[in-house]
Formats: C-alpha cells, sequence, structure tokens
C-alpha cells in the first residue's frame, strides 16, 4: 500500500525554518556571548567576564546612558498610554458606534503611520515642529511617538474587540445597564488582554524607534537608541554590546509577557 | 390609538403595525398582536421569518421604523433598552464570563440601584428557583449547556420583569435535555407569573408550552392562536403546511356559509367540511391531515390511490400515494394496526372527521 | 445572513453616534502631527533653501529641479536628465525589491511550517519568530554589523576553519545592505502569511490531491492563490520600510550603498544639508509608497467583488 501522502509537508520547509531562525538569531546571540568578553579587543575572547555590565552602570559613559535610558523608558511609557487609550476609544467607535460619515477615512488615517515611512514621517515632524516655533526636546518626541504607537496599540485592541461578541453589552444594556456602564464592567474587562498587548506593543515600538526620535530630539537630548547609535558610529565597543544585550533582555521579557496575556485571554473565554 | 394616560390595561405588550426595514430588506410587514399579562406567548415560524428582529424590537436593540409598541400602554419607543422593564434571555446566553454566577445574577439589580445585601438575596432566591443555589460563585465556563441556560434565565427573572423575552433559549441543548428544562420553564413562568415572550422555529416546543402562539412567516404574522386553534384550525395554506404534516389538495368549492364548505373532491366526490375565515367560493385549497384518512378496500370512501413507496417511521408507516388525477398525497398508518398495503395497490381512502379543512387562501 | 447572526460578532451600534466623539482624539493627533507635518514639508519642498540649514521663504522649483534636471556646473548649460538621484532611487526600489523576494523565498515555507505544526508547537515556533520582531532594530543591525565586521566572528570563524584565507571584506557593500534589509524585515513577512496559512482549509488540498494533482500543483494551482492576501501583505510590510530604510544602508553599507533614506536624512545634518532638497525627495519616497498602497487598495476592492 502506499505511503498516504501528508498534504501539509512539503520537503525543505522545516529546513528552511531552521535557516529563517538562524539568520534571525545569530548576531544577536553572538552579541550576548561577545557581552561577557573579558578581553578589551571586541574580537578575541579573553575569557568570562561581567566587568562591561559594570562599565555600563559606572564607567565613564553610565552617566550618558543612564539619562538616555530614563528618557527612552519615560518617553515609552507615556506615550504608550496614550496611544493606548486613544487607541481603544477610536476601536470602541470604529467597532461598536455602527455607521457614521467618515468611518472609512478614519480607519486610514490611523493607519497612516504605519504607512508613511518613517524617514519621511520624521523630515516632517521636524520642519513642523521648527515652522511652528516648538522648540525640539523630549515633548517633541513624546508627541511623534504617541503618534506612530497609536496604530501598533489599535491592531491588538481592535483585533480583540471584534473577537467579543456585542451580545455581552447587550445583556448588560438589558439588565439596565447605561452604555457607559456597559462598557466599563462589561467590555473593558473582556478587552483586557488587548488592550495589554496594545500598550507593550507601542511601548516596544517607542522604545525601539531611532530615526523619527534623531529629527525631533533637538540638541543634547538623548534617548537609548539616539546614544547607541552616536556610540556606535565611533566603532563598536563592548559596552554597548553589554547594553543591547541587556535591551535584548527587556524585549524578551516583554514578548514573554505578551504571550502569557495571548495564552490567558484564550483561555478565559 | 391608545390612550396613553390610562397604563391600566390587561395586556402586557401591544405591538400594533410594527414595520421594520434594513436598507432594502424589510424584516417586519406591519406585525400587530397582543400579549395578556402573565401569558406564555411564543412567536413561532422559520428561520429568517423576523422572529429576532421583532424580540429585538421589544427589548430596544433596534428602533422599528413604523408603528408602535407599548409596555402596559406605555409607548416604549423613545425609552433606550436599559430603561424598559424587559428582560432577555439570549440565544446564546451572553452570560458575562468575567463574573461569577451570582455576579450575573446581581447585575441587573445593582443596576437598578439596589443594595448589595439585597441584590445578593434576591439573586441566591432566583438562583434556588432555578435549583443552582450551589453554584453561586462559579464562573460560567464552569457550567454546562443546560446549567448555562438556567443561570441565564435567573440573571434575566431577578429583577422581576413586567415581560421576559426568550430567543430559542432551548435551541442550544441537546434534544433529551430540551424536554426536560421545557416542563422546568413552564412552571417557573407559572409561578412568577411574568408574560413570557418565547420564540422557537420548533414546532413542537411551541405546541406544548404555550398559552398561544403567532405564526411568522417573511415578516407577516399568518395566524394568532392557542396551541390547538393554529393545529386544528389553520386559517392558510402556510399554517396547515408548517405546523404538522399535511397534504394540500386543489379543490371546487361550491358553498360557503357559517364557517362551513361543500367542496368537490378530485375525482368527483363531495365533501363538506369547517372551512377558515375567509375562504370563498371557487377554487380553492383543502388541507388534508395525514393521520386521518383510512384506508378501505379500493371503491369505497371518497377518494381513491394507488400506494407508490412506503416509508417506515417507527410508530406510523408513510404511505406515498398518488390519486387517480395525478395529485401526490401523503397518508400515516399507525404500526401493528393491520397489514401493510403493497407498492402498486389501488385503495380507497376515508376522510375521517378533523382530517379537512377549507383554507382561506 | 446579515446582523443578528447569533453569537457571532455582529455589527454593532451599542454607542451610535457617539463614533465621531471618540475618535476625536485619534483624529487630532494624527492630523495635527502627521497630516500637517507631510502638508507644511510639502511646502518646504517647493521654498528656497538657507545655507547653514532652512529655508527662505520664497518660492520655486528648485528642488525638483535639482532633483530630475542637469544643469551643468554653473547652472548655465541647457538641462538634460540628472541621474545621479534618480539612480539612488532606483537602487534603493531594487534593492528593497530583492530584500522582499529573499523574505517571501524564506519566510513563505517557515510561515507554512509554523502553521501546519500542532497547536502547542506552532505557539512555541510563533513566539521564536516574533522575539526578534520585538528587538530594537537598531541593536540588531549592530549585532549584524559585528558579525560580519572584517575581523568579526564570522571571518574568524571562516579562517580557523580553513575555507578562506584572507577575510571576506563584506562590511560596506551591497550585500551587506541586502542582508541587513532582509533580516531587519524578515518577520513581517512570516507573520501575516502565517496568519492566512493559519485560516486555509486543508481540506481544500484533498479536494486537489483528490482531483489527480500532485503536491506542487496543488501548492501552485490552490493553496498560493488562497494565501495570496497574506503573501501580498507580507510584501508590502517588506517592500515600503526596505525602500525608506535608514539603518541598514548607513551602518552596513557605505558611499556606494547610499539609498533614499541616507540622501534625505543627509539634507538634513550638517551645513551640507539643504532642506526643500530633502523635502521634496521625501515627497518623491511618499508619492511612490502611496502608489504602492493604492495599487494594492485597488487589486483588494477588485478581488472582493
Ligand atoms: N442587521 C440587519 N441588517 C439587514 N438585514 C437584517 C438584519 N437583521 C436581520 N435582517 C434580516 O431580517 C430578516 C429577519 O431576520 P431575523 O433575525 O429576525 O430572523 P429569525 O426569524 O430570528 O430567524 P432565525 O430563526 O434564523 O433566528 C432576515 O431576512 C434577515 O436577513
Ligand atoms: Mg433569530
Amino acid at each position: 500500500m502506499a505511503k498516504p501522502v501528508d498534504l501539509r509537508r512539503f520537503t525543505g520547509f522545516r529546513a528552511i525554518t531552521w535557516l529563517c531562525l538562524f539568520v534571525l538569531y545569530a548576531p544577536l546571540v553572538i552579541v550576548a556571548i561577545y557581552s561577557f568578553n573579558d578581553s578589551t579587543s571586541i574580537t578575541r575572547w579573553g575569557g568570562f567576564s561581567l566587568k562591561w555590565y559594570v562599565d555600563v552602570f559606572t564607567g565613564p559613559e553610565a552617566p550618558k546612558f543612564r539619562d538616555a535610558a530614563i528618557n527612552s523608558f519615560t518617553i515609552a511609557i507615556g506615550a504608550a498610554i496614550c496611544a493606548t487609550l486613544i487607541a481603544t476609544a477610536a476601536a470602541v467607535a470604529m467597532n461598536r458606534a455602527g455607521r457614521f460619515r467618515g468611518k472609512t477615512a478614519s480607519l486610514a488615517l490611523i493607519n497612516l503611520p504605519l504607512m508613511v515611512p518613517e524617514i519621511v514621517t520624521a523630515v516632517a515632524s521636524l520642519v513642523f515642529f521648527i515652522t511652528i516655533g516648538f522648540k525640539t526636546g523630549l515633548l517633541t518626541i513624546f508627541l511623534a511617538h504617541i503618534v506612530f504607537c497609536i496604530p501598533f496599540a489599535y491592531l491588538p485592541i481592535s483585533a480583540r474587540m471584534q473577537s467579543v461578541p456585542d451580545m455581552y453589552e447587550q445583556a448588560a444594556m438589558d439588565l439596565y445597564a447605561t452604555p457607559w456602564e456597559a462598557f466599563r464592567l462589561v467590555l473593558l474587562p473582556l478587552m483586557v488582554p488587548g488592550i495589554l498587548s496594545g500598550f507593550l506593543l507601542a511601548f516596544i515600538i517607542s522604545l525601539d524607534d531611532f530615526l523619527i526620535t534623531n529629527f525631533v530630539k533637538g540638541a543634547g537630548v538623548e534617548t537609548l537608541p539616539t546614544a547607541i547609535f552616536g556610540s556606535v558610529k565611533q566603532g563598536i565597543k563592548p559596552n554597548i554590546m553589554a547594553i543591547s544585550t541587556l535591551l535584548l533582555g527587556v524585549s524578551v521579557v516583554f514578548v514573554t509577557l505578551s504571550w502569557i496575556i495571548g495564552r490567558a485571554g484564550q483561555t478565559k473565554r | 390609538m391608545a390612550d396613553n394616560a390610562a397604563p391600566l390595561t390587561a395586556n402586557a405588550v401591544e405591538i400594533d403595525n410594527v414595520v421594520k426595514r434594513y436598507g432594502f430588506v424589510t424584516a417586519l410587514h406591519g406585525v400587530s398582536m397582543q400579549i395578556g399579562d402573565g401569558e406564555f406567548f411564543t412567536l413561532l415560524g422559520p428561520s429568517g421569518c423576523g422572529k429576532t428582529t421583532l424580540l429585538r424590537c421589544i427589548a430596544g436593540f433596534e428602533d422599528v421604523s413604523e408603528g408602535a409598541i407599548r409596555l402596559h400602554g406605555q409607548d416604549i419607543a423613545p425609552l433606550p433598552p436599559h430603561k424598559r422593564e424587559v428582560n432577555t434571555v439570549f440565544q446564546q446566553y451572553a452570560l458575562f464570563p468575567h463574573m461569577t454566577v451570582s455576579q450575573n445574577t446581581s447585575f441587573g439589580l445593582l443596576r437598578l440601584g439596589w443594595s448589595a445585601a439585597d441584590a445578593e438575596a434576591r439573586a441566591k432566591q432566583v438562583l434556588d428557583l432555578v435549583q443552582l443555589g450551589q453554584f453561586a460563585e462559579r464562573r460560567p465556563g464552569q457550567l454546562s449547556g443546560g446549567q448555562q441556560q438556567r443561570v441565564a434565565l435567573a440573571r434575566a427573572l431577578a429583577p422581576r420583569p413586567k415581560v421576559l423575552l426568550l430567543d430559542e433559549p432551548l435551541s442550544a441543548l441537546d434534544l433529551k435535555l430540551r424536554q426536560a428544562v421545557r416542563s422546568e420553564l413552564k412552571a417557573i413562568q407559572r409561578e412568577t407569573g411574568i408574560a413570557f415572550v418565547f420564540v422557537t422555529h420548533d414546532q413542537e416546543e411551541a405546541l406544548t408550552m404555550s398559552d398561544r402562539i403567532a405564526v411568522m412567516s417573511a415578516g407577516h404574522v399568518q395566524q394568532i392562536g392557542t396551541p390547538r386553534e393554529i393545529y386544528e384550525a389553520p386559517s392558510n395554506r402556510f399554517v396547515a403546511d408548517f405546523i404538522g404534516e399535511t397534504n394540500l389538495l386543489d379543490v371546487t368549492v361550491s358553498r360557503v356559509a357559517d364557517g362551513a364548505a361543500e367542496i368537490l373532491l378530485p375525482g368527483g366526490a363531495r365533501l363538506s367540511c369547517p372551512a377558515a375565515l375567509g375562504a370563498r367560493v371557487g377554487q380553492g385549497h383543502l388541507s388534508l391531515r395525514p393521520e386521518r384518512l383510512g384506508i378501505t378496500i379500493s371503491g369505497q370512501g371518497q377518494l381513491q390511490a394507488t400506494v407508490e413507496d412506503h416509508v417506515y417511521l417507527g410508530t406510523d408507516t408513510q404511505l406515498h400515494m398518488r390519486l387517480g388525477s395525478g395529485e401526490a398525497l401523503v397518508v400515516r398508518l399507525q404500526n401493528g394496526a393491520g397489514a401493510i398495503p403493497e407498492r402498486g395497490a389501488r385503495l380507497g381512502l376515508e376522510i375521517e372527521a378533523g382530517a379537512a379543512r377549507l383554507l382561506s387562501d | 445572513m446579515a446582523g443578528g447572526a447569533p453569537g457571532g460578532a455582529s455589527k454593532s451600534e451599542i454607542y451610535k453616534g457617539n463614533g465621531p466623539k471618540l475618535l476625536l482624539p485619534a483624529w487630532l493627533f494624527i492630523g495635527v502631527f502627521l497630516v500637517m507635518p507631510v502638508a507644511i514639508m510639502a511646502i518646504y519642498s517647493f521654498l528656497t533653501k538657507e545655507f547653514r540649514g532652512g529655508v527662505i521663504w520664497e518660492f520655486t522649483l528648485a528642488a525638483y529641479d535639482q532633483f530630475f534636471l542637469d544643469r551643468g556646473l554653473f547652472g548655465d548649460e541647457p538641462p538634460s536628465i540628472e541621474w545621479t538621484y534618480i539612480g539612488i532611487f532606483w537602487r534603493s526600489i531594487w534593492q528593497a525589491g530583492l530584500a522582499t523576494v529573499l523574505c517571501l523565498l524564506i519566510g513563505f515555507p517557515t510561515a507554512w511550517f509554523i502553521a501546519t505544526r500542532d497547536v502547542k508547537a506552532r505557539s512555541v515556533w510563533l513566539f521564536l519568530i516574533t522575539v526578534p520582531y520585538w528587538v530594537n532594530l537598531l541593536i540588531r543591525t549592530v549585532s549584524m554589523k559585528f558579525l560580519i565586521r572584517d575581523t568579526g566572528p564570522l571571518n574568524e570563524f571562516l579562517l580557523a576553519l580553513g575555507v578562506i584565507d584572507t577575510p571576506l571584506a563584506l562590511v560596506n557593500t551591497n550585500f551587506a545592505v541586502q542582508l541587513g534589509l532582509f533580516y531587519s524585515y524578515l518577520p513581517f513577512m512570516v507573520l501575516p502569511i502565517y496568519a492566512a496559512v493559519e485560516r486555509y482549509d486543508f481540506s481544500m488540498s484533498e479536494a486537489a490531491a483528490d482531483l489527480y494533482a500532485s503536491s506542487w500543483a496543488t501548492l501552485r494551482l490552490v493553496i498560493l492563490p488562497v494565501v495570496k492576501p497574506g503573501i501580498v501583505a507580507g510584501c508590502i510590510l517588506v517592500f515600503v520600510p526596505s525602500l525608506g530604510a535608514f539603518l541598514a544602508p548607513d551602518l552596513l553599507g557605505g558611499a556606494k550603498t547610499f539609498m533614499i533614506g541616507s540622501l534625505i536624512e543627509e539634507q538634513f545634518k550638517g551645513a551640507a544639508g539643504n532642506w526643500p532638497f530633502g523635502a521634496a525627495a521625501s515627497m518623491i519616497l511618499l508619492t511612490i509608497v502611496m502608489g504602492v498602497l493604492l495599487v494594492h487598495a485597488r487589486a483588494q476592492t477588485k478581488g472582493e467583488r
């Protein structure tokens, strides 16, 4: 008897997937390994050491990176919160408010920051702030970040809202809840996984941004990516590898978090 | 128009010529009905006939395009859903997954401004009524389908609404459970005295539970009446065909008077039988219930037919027969009462009392 | 059946009438901080350049003239087509297109493979693919540079193996930029294709096999057309950011591998800058990208009909 053909399998696809993972991970893993290198020469392996991590926190460049990190995290948290609020309101409008004029245009507008190339947004933001006489600095970074975080927050929030049937809110209103109570007591709790994923995604996207920040940051203000970029321009030093590895750790923690939230959201329903 | 100043009417709900349009689709074409206080009223009809739409209009999830809906004499058109003293048991139950059974049940009470303690006591009372007292602290996801259905019922009953709307509440249950829940639901309705508007497309459910039934099709009310009236005295072809099984024959009507008609059957025999309101002299349609036709030897009885096929159905056997005039006809015979005629046998058919009814269209 | 499909997520109107109010913050933010800036940038592209950066408010077509036309060193020769900038755009489009094709060749099998695992394994694979997507792009690009440097671990490794005698000069080549783009945007290709394959109904493959299609014929004739929307989405998600990419060409490439992103960035940095010209180049890039997206949207609505 002939072996039954599995229509899902194609030879070679598994190997390609491994290749894909290898390409994605090799540089990150190598840098993580070399960040523990004792040698001052960045290519020769001189034994295991944490000295570059110590250097990151206490070395000559420590204050610069500490300020940059504080800026980065403050902006990321603030921008992510604002973007999440704006995106949640927008998602309610798009998914729960029936039809109204300008709905299609609104969806396009929400997604516009994804469609405009980053370099164009960066240039446009710079000339805008200069034209209206707004001094570039932390605030301009913050405002620019909110804008491009909106679609990233909107994506998971809206997807989640679509998957929550509106019968729950109808049941709530049938049981004498006002629209606001139906939102607060029923829709919002059911939306928690989507809102958290939206927030996390917006946070990471803000933390990640180099190009736009670099254009609107103004003199003397640095975020982690701009500080790292400036430093790398002079050559890759081991302390940069240590910072990179730390940020890599932050990212991994965040994906894991959002992964766990996503699974919790699935099993609950 | 009813006088809005006099809210004391015996009707819990009055639906007055309601039209509902969705763009180019008209889901309800001028539907009217009165639902009495404490009545178990059923909306019965095939899929897409507008049952859910009517229910959603009463609950306030849809605005009516024309006509009025009155609750105890008061026009509720301007009221949003959360201001209508009407509760719904949803088809998929719509239990809040993030709240316990007890929280679900007291949800409406708290929105009405009850104190937490009163709401909890009332929730407990209603949960006991539906025999779920011991499940109060569970989440809906930890209950079986039948238990969830009862929580949905308890949640909707807790605020003592004037009217309870139930949209196919039993359709998610399996057959056995459905039959058990039927009598339970009916008992709870009697005990609480709340008017139930019950939607189903299962005629057996409708016939066994209802005080009155409204049969609907394509956005029109076809007939309103007690289960017995609907089954035994269908007014038109749709109702006769939809409720139970029937044979529809083209006949010539020679006389209609006082609810009775004189008819010429295919094959030439004469018959006098009850007639629906609106039946006219001329060409008409006759409903013949298959279980009330008896077989006799050829030559006897009002109709002559040939057996073409038989289908065994357990308690009954269905005979597919053809009249001399070419029309098909189905006869149901109880099994065990005698030999089943062979294919090709020519037989006479006896129309028993109550088998025939002249329809209005 | 429209509307009240029980249990399904129907289009609800619970907050009817509040739509515009709820969208106001999004409109405000994106309108003020993105649409208006782009409009101002469009105006900038028609202004006169100020020598130490910035603009003089006099309208002129000089920026576009400089982009498209060559009038000789002193600007007095009869105009001919200026190939420098068109060449940079063309090379960028070519690089971005190649990156898209490479991502598709690797990304499709990967997405397919992951989507056909059982549910548990699938979520682990998906997790592994999403981690790099969440890692800072700058860090990823720097890591790649570190890996392929002349004295980097890759060369050391190959030298130690004896595969090569002299280090490969990878950095500052088109190849490095290409590798960087591919590496940066690969997850963007995998995720939408994965979503499309996951929804694919495998009984269609069975039907095709039943009708004598080989597995490659099934892939070509049944599967690819059905998952095409995912593939197209993935291609756009790779092509558009690759076209305007800055980090990969800047860090991994050199003068010869100049792309649009660096060209624009240069106009706004330092004394050599030319803001109107940078704005004009941005407008041209934006036009190309919007053109691609518009064609995509057209094709999509046509496909729906
Ligand atoms: N939101 C809507 N938009 C457009 N048409 C609708 C909408 N809701 C219902 N309809 C149409 O109205 C008609 C009646 O629908 P309704 O849901 O009331 O049927 P139903 O009797 O409850 O059927 P079922 O037994 O299948 O639940 C159908 O033709 C349906 O397609
Ligand atoms: Mg229905």
